[in-house]
């Protein structure tokens, strides 16, 4: 396998931005970003027994990895997010990174000291080999036969791609919902690779709320007439009723019922005369239209099969199963320091599903630092700008850097600036 | 730089130095309303130790992390759930007991969860007090600055009090340290300390 060469991206938009000085760069942004594709030719076993013969990974790099290789952080991304996790694209200067408000020089995730690696998982759209890929036995996008992943392939693949940086072990794996369980899957399955493992807004496991939820999201795709099996692409169709619902359902797990009602509450949209109803199954309150508009720009963008696989890839998630559904058990081996978040108004991962990875890692000994921030927005609360929530992320790295002999913090931009 | 050094407290209060004194090198504490972290960092500096701490208020959740602590927040109130039987060696409650609702419940808990227990709360037979209350007024002193409408102490005792409950709760009392202000008394602690510090060991 080729040795992949780290370019410094964020030197090298730093020139782009000088040649071109009517763009400005906010300060704090890792500035303009392109991803890179690498390619895996060496087939990866799954852990559904099946494999996949060959692959190709989305990655964007922040900051420059050092001559020691101990200052890469590798954020894992949750269910709709990519690789693009910093800055603005080259491709499209509205498209900012999904996490930019963490990432970047002077922010929590100092990219002035970090290497910060930003990957798409397998199964994805948004680059990395996924359903829509062409399947090299056939010839044709893949479609519904992509074989189903788990968050221990998406870590298997990522540890493969630490490899290509010359990376042996990782000053921290952090990730949000379902990265989360990803950055958690890597301090257990290679505890030597991980320094410091950040869990924010994740769970152990999905309980059976929260895979009913995914169930009716995979029924809402699957039993759309436009989705002929998952093989969509070759009949020219793409199941966007289905994932338009499937997306309404997931979102109204990610908001609380109180940001809800304070964003939207029972206002109508567009009432009749008076204020009166229409009394008809149009969009009669600002909520449905909320909604219907949010899951309509997802199925303009997002595939259909990669919601079904990486929902599925959720339910899955479960390291305690093979230890008789005993969570300390399944992390006695884990030697990472911890740092977990969690938001109280979180119901679809709650507090208590964080508490039970702190109780676990306590019962191992771990150092295990915890931080339940009280926010009104919800699961979606982990992407915001709470600044309570950025100081106790930036204060857990300007330890990190202080172990590991990092540089200090020379600025603070970005949430805590 | 080590990971430690740049944030060791400058300045560490005679009690928590006493406390301190009473904790073994190496040994595994959990400090329970650990503020910002001020003790578990002199004893993780100074000692060796390995320590956890557990604190409510976000600022002080916040200090803690950026002193290299490691914390969790959550409410005493809801116990010590997280933790496991005799996870520790010795558990701190320091300033805390008096402000808590249920107060055997807690030391129930620190029991449970180390052999040792230290506990520091403001005297309250400390004697201006006393005479406060002769002149018909809410004793309002430097340990205890609250008015008696605002004040978060609902639990206040004396140090004969205080052993009452331990003794009841088998805690046996090992140590006994007086304060006033930053000063340790020794003549006639009872009236003349405005904060006791005590080390139990748990019951088995």
């Amino acid at each position: 396998m080729a040795e992949v060469s780290v370019p410094d991206i964020s030197a090298a938009s730093a020139e782009n931005f000088s040649a071109s000085p009517s763009n400005t760069i906010p300060p704090g942004s890792v500035g303009v970003v392109s991803p890179r594709f690498i390619s895996f030719t060496e087939p990866l076993a799954l852990a559904s027994g099946q494999v996949l013969p060959s692959y190709e990974l989305a990655v964007e790099t922040y900051g420059v990895l050092n001559e020691q290789r101990n200052n890469a952080v590798l954020i894992c991304h949750a269910l709709n997010a990519s690789h693009h996790v910093a800055g603005i694209s080259a491709d499209n200067p509205k498209d900012i990174g999904w996490w930019d408000n963490m990432v970047g020089p002077g922010k929590a995730v100092d990219t002035d000291r970090y290497f910060v690696i930003g990957v798409n998982n397998i199964g994805s759209c948004f680059g990395s080999t996924g359903p829509a890929s062409i399947n090299p036995a056939t010839g044709k996008p893949w479609g519904g036969a992509f074989p189903m992943l788990t968050v221990e392939d998406w870590v298997r693949a990522q540890a493969r791609l630490a490899d290509r940086f010359g990376i042996e072990k990782f000053a921290a794996v952090m990730g949000g919902s379902l990265g989360g369980m990803q950055a958690l899957s890597w301090a257990i399955t290679c505890p030597d690779r991980v320094g410091h493992c950040i869990v924010i807004a994740s769970t152990p496991r999905l309980s059976a709320q929260n895979i009913g939820f995914n169930e009716v999201a995979r029924r809402s795709i699957i039993s759309d007439p436009d989705f002929h099996g998952g093989d969509y692409y070759a009949h020219g169709t793409v199941p966007r009723h289905g994932l338009s619902v499937a997306r309404m359902v997931g979102h109204i797990t990610y908001l609380s019922d109180d940001d809800m009602a304070t964003k939207f509450g029972r206002t109508q949209r567009a009432p009749a005369d008076n204020g009166e109803f229409h009394y008809g199954y149009d969009v009669e309150f600002e909520v449905e239209s909320y909604l219907r508009y949010q899951g309509e720009k997802f199925s303009t963008y997002f595939d259909a099969n990669t919601y079904l696989l990486i929902t599925r890839a959720l339910d899955y998630f479960d390291p305690s199963r093979n230890y008789g559904g005993d969570l300390a058990r399944a992390l006695q081996g884990v030697t990472a320091d911890f740092l977990l978040v969690s938001f109280t108004t979180d119901w679809r991962f709650p507090p208590a599903r964080s508490r039970e990875i702190v109780r676990a890692l306590l019962k191992n000994k771990r150092p295990v630092t915890y931080a339940e921030i009280d926010a009104p927005h919800g699961h979606d609360a982990f992407l915001l700008d709470d600044a309570r929530y950025h100081a106790v992320v930036q204060g857990y790295y300007d330890r990190i850097a202080a172990k590991l002999g990092l540089p200090e913090r020379s600025r603070t931009t970005g949430v805590l600036a | 730089m080590s990971a430690t050094a740049p944030v060791a407290p400058r300045h560490v209060r005679a009690d928590l130095k006493r406390i301190a004194s009473w904790i073994e090198p190496g040994s595994r504490v959990l400090d329970l309303g650990c503020a910002d972290g001020t003790l578990l960092a002199y004893l993780q500096n100074n000692k060796g130790v390995v320590g956890a701490g557990v604190e409510l208020n976000d600022e002080q959740v916040i200090a803690a992390v950026r002193r290299g602590v490691q914390v969790i927040q959550q409410n005493l109130e809801e116990g010590l759930a997280l933790f496991d039987d005799q996870q520790f060696d010795t558990v701190v409650l320091s300033r805390t007991l008096q402000s808590m609702h249920n107060t055997e419940h807690i030391l129930r808990e620190m029991a449970r969860v180390a052999r040792y227990g230290i506990v520091s709360f403001p005297n309250f037979g400390y004697w201006p007090h006393g005479w406060s209350i002769l002149m018909g007024r809410m004793p309002v002193t430097g340990e205890m600055p609250y008015q008696w409408f605002d004040t978060p102490n609902i639990h206040l005792c004396t140090l004969k009090d205080f052993e009452d409950l331990a003794a009841a709760l088998q805690l046996r009392i090992t140590h006994l340290a007086t304060f006033n202000g930053n000063k340790e008394v020794k003549l006639l602690p009872g009236w003349r300390s405005t904060l006791a510090v005590y080390r139990f060991e748990s019951p088995n």
